[in-house]
């Protein structure tokens, strides 16, 4: 694999909405190039005929009776927002 | 043991009435005030809380009425599991004022079998880090060494544990975040098989490796609480629908015939010689008991910490998309726009090793990386639980150091992500392969720094692994030794 760039770091970045300074991308583009390079041992590794394993215990379709049960009340879900009216989230626009 | 005595005692002198649990819990908070403004275990603590559950256990106690399989023990908690009305921070100013509006399973778990809980205990940010250096709020402190760190993730909970400020206490291990601490603190500390205990209400860090578990004084504590907490829950889909076995009543019996296995590569290049003698010398301990010690060999598992902070970041970068600034949490005070909030926001109230591992993980799971990276590590994941699918069938349990070095110095690895990442090298195979695995305490460091033996077993034998555990601390009294706190 090629070497990590600070332009690639900062695509990344924005991808993952993440606000970085100037002194955190120079310092993640070294950090997170040695860890890659580190994990590019895997590379000598063949997988072809492995099976990826996404999980320990592999459950697939757990299925429970379709009822309704209580859920949280409507103050409760609120309660913890940064800025809401009583009724709903409120975020800033999002058209202009 | 604790300065209360073994948890054997402790239960027994509860149930004669011979102590209560206000007494108990009384001496917990005492020990907290004189202890923890050095250890700095404690994120918040429940005085009042915790003294009325007592009060109310005692009471009920005293009518002859039942109570509980932990009778008035206290338990700290991480501050990774929802407590309702309490604050759960999950050690990062993203969270600083969220109050969860219900329980963890396990947090309900923990009250309706009478335990009290005294508070919730620091950690690293979102359980990312093996030091707990990367809380947002304060440094904790070995407690053998307040130069060293207690180890982490659940580093809190470990050195509240070794400075005698609780008997039993819960953390939670992604790759080794129970494990590596109750190494470097002296105590014990287990991770249960995955889907053994519910995710319900843990704050999510890598679900498919997540496992909430017990860290106490002695085996017979982290047999007992794992039983009050462990069992389905259909609120987690992956709690395993299994019956819960008597851990605590099982766990003094011990084991005939008992075959440990040891793979050559636990024992390679970057072991120091004094983990390696200490953990030599346990299997020793074994042997004069009768038990077999078998060779084995896990090839893959020098793959390990490649393959998991793959995965583990992988899976952090999409569970922790859901800190948005919107529906709870921290929100920036100054944006351009939407997309500008979110940046801002998680910009400035993640720390820098979540946002690390945010990077990594998109990085992985990005358009052109997938296959390279995420995929291969699933895949290399499958291997390392062939490799021991492959060692169960000639022994028991697998033997082997908790970390490659005692506890380090704080600061001494701050900058170099990788160093620290290098030292889950033991740890992180039972969680790629959802094992139960502990560690209890083996030995002493030339420093006088606890060292610690990792016992791993098949899915769903914990009670092999504690019972195994429990006759080699029977039989050598590690866990009688205390760390000396100054006033």
């Amino acid at each position: 694999m090629p070497r990590l760039t600070r332009d690639e770091v900062r695509k990344v970045a924005r991808l993952a909405r993440l606000k970085l300074g100037d002194d955190e991308l120079d310092r993640f583009t070294t950090q997170l190039g040695q860890v890659l390079d580190y994990v590019g041992v895997l590379g000598e590794l063949d997988t072809e005929d492995v099976e990826p394993m996404a999980h320990a215990v592999e459950v697939t379709d757990v299925w429970r009776e379709d009822v309704v049960s209580p859920s949280l009340a409507r103050e409760m879900a609120l309660a913890n927002a940064p800025r809401s009216d009583g009724r709903f989230f409120l975020v800033p626009p999002i058209l202009d | 043991m604790s300065l209360f005595g073994s948890t054997a005692d402790l239960l027994t002198r509860l149930d004669r009435g011979e102590q209560t649990s206000v007494e108990l819990t009384a001496a917990c908070l005492a020990a907290i005030d004189e202890h923890d403004g050095r250890i700095g275990a404690f994120l918040s603590v429940d005085r009042h809380g915790a003294l009325e559950q007592a009060e109310a256990i005692d009471r009920r106690r005293r009518a002859g009425g039942p109570v509980g399989p932990l009778a008035g023990l206290p338990v700290a908690v991480k501050d990774v599991l929802c407590t309702a009305g309490r604050p759960t921070t999950c050690a990062s100013r993203m969270l600083e004022r969220f109050t969860p509006p219900y329980d963890a399973h396990v947090i309900a778990r923990l009250r309706a079998a009478d335990a009290v809980l005294v508070g919730k205990t620091n950690m690293d940010e979102f359980a990312m880090g093996s030091s707990t250096e990367n809380s947002a709020f304060q440094v904790t402190r070995n407690p053998w060494d307040l130069e060293r760190t207690p180890g982490g993730s659940s580093g809190g909970s470990a050195a509240a544990l070794a400075a005698g400020m609780v008997p039993l206490a819960i953390g939670s291990d992604t790759g080794g975040s129970i494990r590596q601490p109750a190494s470097f603190c002296g105590v014990v500390g287990m991770k249960p098989t995955y889907g053994r205990v519910s995710r319900y209400g843990l704050v999510a860090f890598a679900s498919s490796l997540d496992q909430v578990g017990p860290l106490a004084s002695d085996v017979t504590g982290a047999a007992v609480l794992l039983e009050a907490i462990a069992g389905r829950d259909r609120r987690d889909s992956t709690s395993l629908d299994v019956p819960v076995p008597e851990f605590g009543r099982r766990v003094d019996e011990p084991l005939a015939g008992l075959r440990i296995g040891i793979a050559r590569e636990h024992f390679a290049e970057g072991l120091e010689a004094e983990v390696e003698q200490a953990v030599r010398e346990a299997l020793g301990a074994y042997r004069s008991q009768g038990a077999e010690i078998v060779e084995t060999a896990l090839p893959h598992s020098k793959y390990a910490v490649a393959v998991y902070y793959l995965i583990a970041p992988s899976e952090a970068s999409s569970n922790l998309a859901r800190y948005d600034g919107v529906h709870y949490g921290r929100r920036a005070a100054e944006f351009e726009n939407m997309i500008d909030m979110y940046a801002a926001t998680r910009g400035e109230a993640f720390g820098e090793e979540v946002k690390r591992r945010i990077m990594l993980g998109t990085y992985a799971l990005s358009a052109g990386y997938y296959d390279a990276y995420y995929l291969k590590a699933l895949k290399v994941r499958r291997l390392i639980r062939r490799d021991f699918d492959e060692a169960f069938e000639h022994c028991d349990v697998i033997a082997s150091p908790v970390t490659p070095r005692p506890a380090y110095r704080i600061g001494e690895l701050a900058g170099d992500p990788l160093a620290m990442y290098l030292g889950d090298i033991y740890t992180i195979g039972a969680n790629l392969a959802g094992l139960p695995a502990l560690s209890v305490p083996c030995g002493f460091s030339g420093s006088g720094l606890p060292i610690g033996l990792q016992l791993v077993g098949p899915p769903l034998e914990e009670e092999r692994l504690l019972r195994a555990a429990r006759m080699y601390e029977r039989a050598t009294g590690w866990h009688r030794r205390r760390a000396v706190l100054g006033a």
